[in-house]
């Protein structure tokens, strides 16, 4: 097989045929020999005082075998926050306790203040109903802005007010923002929510604890996106179980998007009620309890100013936000609005002046952390709106201004005023082909033909950039981050020359299995069927951060090739001194080791048997065995970056969107399997479009959840979205990973918000109602009929 | 506790169960077909489609007692063998149709239902047929094109091509 064949090309799944057979082994799929069940009582209100739980009449009901309350974990630590957030003044962030079951207080709707054990789950379930909890319901605190402004209600009593951290970046940047805002000819000012969503992969949440009477092991079967880092967060905060006797296994996993990366104190019980029943109790998440209880995202609202020339230069940006962060500190809430944001503000522009200011505020609503995007959604949405807002204003082409303050080719490496330096990019060769294949020459045809039909066509464009390939150690240890962000692989060759590629990352619709060993076969100059990805388990792969934030390819893959170069170096020792030469230098090329110089040469499964029969090796020099492990941690983050372009028709009689086309030109850097890349992409662009059309997490004002089912939170579906025209060819390489890559999972979430918004509002402006400059997500009928008839 | 008898996957079975048992517990749990998926409790979100009768039926909104003696076939037993795939099975891998799996045996199964009754659906045909069969991984794209193209239809451009 020649070099390189096997990366940049479309390789079918191998995943696919047991997930098309019904033979994906999920956690709900697994039943364990005397497996009982848990259930939950969650609270009905969203702030309440627990007087008292009176377990008696649960505990009577049929099959119930234990219940626990929230006094059965108060000797055990909490669910910790992984990154430290200091406030403008220099003090910390407030870290309330995150319990595993609700002590003292209530916090959210759903918020588990008890659990039931029984023999099955309609007994667990029925014994949940006669459970008698008194909870004194306490004024919720759903308002962001309300939270802030009263610190007498609030969600913690033990900190001060409901501000975690009111974080300034770059707090040095201030005074010099405000003054050349002040001084600037122009500046276009917005305010804008970003709405609050649930992330809904399609498996809910599920949970088996298991405890070994005989050894004293316990294994966690879980719906997780990174099995290390939830046995990391049990062991070392949660219920101090050691790590050695803790083994954490995410098997197939039906999607995560951010909502299973956390850790959730379901995993905490059904470990604490496995010990003490000595069998295992397993939970499995209704998507009613999924709405009530997976981390939510985004929900920001935000104050956004862009000061420019009267040529539309930018001069500054400016932001004020508010960040929800629910009743709890998830684990990654912290850092998503903060570093995962604020870091983000230049976008893809020279722009000398950005400073951005973001509150973090509880309330009594399920936690907030990473969906999709993880604060950078948040970034670009409030950046390409108010660029579009301000073009308007200046009466400039929207594709112009954008192409007049991008970072230029050669500008490279440039470093942001909000501290991140971006290693390479070319946002113009990504907007001419986003030009190209979405046919912008052609919308006005198609504007007048939607106008034949009563209907108003509007054209949105955006750009977006992204931080990704999470992350350097070193840069957010420096930033707060509390973990090491590094991944590990260890590339196992079998003594018949075939080869096991351990994993730290997880693959939960990523094609992990397909693409890992594309990197592999590359190096090796082997067939891809040669090679197998194991991944998921924490007794079987080596110490690894899991699959988030485009991270896989970029830093697990990264590990990979480190790993794989290792083997190649050892194979040639072994190489050299079966050709007689210890010292000889060996070149590698499409599994044949050769002695340079000479014509003498050995195939890749000659020295790989020889490793492991070593009858006349040379101990001294080289042991026994071909298997390597690397952790890699990357140098810089990574920069995907590209141009979207999405066109809507608008029903002025109903306020009905229809998305007509949606392109996207990405830079994703060196592709490995263009179809997997490109079918990223397509979810990221349904996810947004889901965002700015459709779906809204709504609270009343009682903090009731009133968008917790399918029936009253739109998902979209396959009638709301169109087929997407995607490009990734007008790519720059990422210059510090080994593989030349940047990582593909977030962006479509992340570019398509704003350019599906401002082709609603291009449309609506094209209809003459000038007026209208801004509808906040989602763009339901009733909101763009409103804006459109001025209600 | 009642004995409810159907045939599945052309194998004769008969389970005692709760008469508030589904339809989708009795396939899941008692069966231990667990291809068959819940994403939802609303009846909103398609993991849990299998053929009753030949018609597609959320194994949900059903009681097992209602589908005494009936005819159901899940996703383990929609290919002939393992090595005869159905078209469907072929085409949501020939196109990337699917990413975490777990939407895919409800969207297979919906799909055959589809191409029973209609064997050429157009793309929008497809659209509003699947709409009741919800995929988060995917943004539809891959799955519109699977169906296309095991309906015997030009999918444009295939895989990367586009």
């Amino acid at each position: 097989m020649p070099k390189d064949s096997a990366i940049g090309e479309v390789q079918k799944r191998r995943e696919d045929k047991r997930f098309t057979t019904g033979k994906g082994r999920y956690t709900d799929d697994i039943v364990l020999r005397n497996q009982t069940y848990a259930a939950f009582a969650r609270s009905e209100v969203a702030h309440g005082r627990i007087n008292s739980i009176n377990t008696a009449a649960a505990e009577a009901m049929p099959g119930v075998l234990a219940v626990f309350t929230g006094d059965d974990f108060v000797e055990v630590g909490g669910n910790p926050a992984g990154w430290l957030i200091n406030s403008r003044d220099g003090t910390p962030m407030t870290e309330p306790k995150r319990p595993v079951l609700a002590h003292g207080k209530v916090r959210h709707v759903g918020d588990a203040y008890a659990a039931v054990i029984a023999e099955t789950p309609e007994q667990a379930r029925d014994a949940v109903e006669v459970l008698e909890a008194d909870i004194e319901e306490l004024p919720a605190i759903v308002n962001m802005a309300e939270a802030v402004s009263n610190s007498d209600n609030r969600v913690h009593e033990d900190t001060p007010s409901n501000v975690c951290f009111d974080w300034g970046w770059i707090e040095d940047n201030r005074e010099t923002v405000d003054a050349a805002i002040k001084a600037a000819p122009h500046v276009t000012t917005l305010e804008l929510v970003n709405n609050r969503l649930s992330p809904n992969p399609m498996e809910p949440r599920c949970s088996i604890g298991d405890y070994d009477t005989g050894t004293g092991d316990y294994t966690l079967y879980t719906t997780s996106q990174n099995p290390h880092l939830t046995r990391l967060l049990i062991s070392a905060f949660v219920m101090g179980i050691p790590e050695h006797k803790l083994r954490v296994v995410a098997p197939d996993v039906g999607g995560g998007f951010g909502s299973k990366i956390y850790h959730y104190g379901e995993e905490a019980l059904v470990l604490a009620a496995a010990k003490k029943l000595g069998r295992p109790v397993k939970w499995t998440s209704s998507r009613s309890e999924a709405f009530l209880t997976d981390a939510h995202g985004r929900d920001h609202v935000t104050t956004i100013e862009l000061a420019t020339e009267m040529d539309g230069t930018f001069i500054a940006v400016r932001t004020n936000t508010m960040a929800n962060l629910g009743g709890y500190l998830s684990n990654f809430a912290t850092a998503t609005p903060t570093f995962l944001h604020g870091t983000l503000m230049a976008g893809n522009y020279t722009v000398p002046n950005v400073y951005v200011n973001v509150k973090g505020v509880f309330t009594n609503t399920v936690p907030v952390d990473a969906y999709r995007g993880a604060g950078r959604p948040e970034a670009t949405y409030s950046l390409e709106r108010v660029i579009d807002k301000c073009a308007r204003e200046l009466g400039m082409d929207p594709i112009a201004i954008r192409r007049k303050n991008y970072i230029k080719p050669d500008q490279y490496p440039y470093t942001t005023p909000v501290a991140l330096e971006y290693d390479t990019g070319n946002y113009d060769a990504t907007m001419d082909k986003l030009e190209e294949i979405a046919d912008l020459t052609g919308f006005d045809a198609r504007r007048k033909e939607s106008e034949a039909n009563g209907k108003l066509r509007g054209l949105g464009i955006s750009s977006y950039i992204e931080a990704c390939g999470i992350a350097p150690s070193n840069l957010v240890g420096q930033l707060g981050g509390r973990v090491g962000l590094y991944d590990a692989a260890t590339v196992r060759v079998n003594p018949t020359g075939n080869v096991s590629v351990l994993v730290g990352a997880h693959s939960h619709g990523q094609g992990h299995e397909t693409t890992f060993p594309q990197i592999v076969a590359d190096r090796l100059g082997i067939p891809v069927e040669m090679i197998e990805i194991v991944h998921g388990d924490t007794a079987r792969i080596p110490f690894g951060m899991g699959t988030y934030g485009s991270r896989s390819l970029a830093v697990c893959g990264s590990a990979v090739v480190k790993a794989t170069e290792k083997v190649i170096n050892k194979a040639k020792k072994i190489a050299a001194f079966m050709m007689e030469m210890p010292d000889g230098e060996v070149d590698f090329e499409d599994g044949v080791f050769s002695l340079k110089g000479t014509n003498k040469n050995v195939p890749w499964g000659d020295v790989v048997l020889k490793a492991y029969i070593p009858h006349d090796f040379p101990l001294e020099m080289i042991e026994p065995g071909l298997e390597e492990t690397a952790f890699y941690d990357p140098a810089n983050f990574t920069f995907p970056a590209g141009a979207y372009a999405c066109e809507v028709e608008v029903d002025p009689a109903t306020g009905k969107v229809q998305v007509m086309s949606f392109a996207a030109a990405d830079d994703f850097g060196k592709v490995i399997n263009p179809m997997i890349v490109e079918g990223q992409v397509h979810g990221g662009l349904a996810q947004g479009i889901g965002q700015a059309l459709l779906e809204h997490a709504v609270y009343d004002a009682d903090g009731q959840l009133l968008s917790a089912s399918y029936m009253d939170y739109p998902m979209p579906r396959a009638d709301d979205v169109p087929m997407y025209a995607v490009d990734h060819s007008a790519l720059t390489p990422c210059t510090h990973n080994p593989l030349g890559v940047k990582g593909c999972g977030e962006a479509g979430a992340i570019g398509s918000p704003p350019a599906l918004v401002n082709a609603v509002i291009d449309a609506i402006q094209r209809s003459g109602k000038t007026g209208v400059t801004h509808i906040d997500m989602p763009l339901s009928p009733a909101r763009v009929w409103s804006a459109i008839h001025g209600n | 506790m009642a004995t409810v008898s159907m045939t599945v996957n052309g194998k004769a079975v008969a389970r005692d169960v709760e008469s508030r048992r589904l339809l989708v517990e009795y396939l899941r749990q008692d069966l231990e077909l667990t291809g068959t998926h819940v994403g939802c409790d609303t009846s909103q979100c398609g993991a849990c489609v299998v053929h009753v009768n030949g018609k597609a039926v959320k194994a949900c909104t059903m009681l097992a007692a209602e589908a005494e003696g009936a005819e159901v076939t899940t996703i383990e037993g929609l290919a002939t063998s393992e090595d005869d795939l159905h078209r469907l099975q072929v085409a949501f891998n020939d196109h990337h149709g699917l990413q975490c799996g777990f939407c895919t045996p409800g969207m297979i199964m919906s799909s055959a239902a589809l191409l029973a009754q209609n064997p050429k659906p157009t793309e929008a045909e497809i659209r509003h047929y699947l709409s009741g069969n919800i995929c988060r991984c995917t943004g539809y794209h891959n799955i519109v094109k699977a169906v296309l193209s095991a309906s015997g239809q030009d999918t444009a451009a295939p895989l990367a091509a586009e």
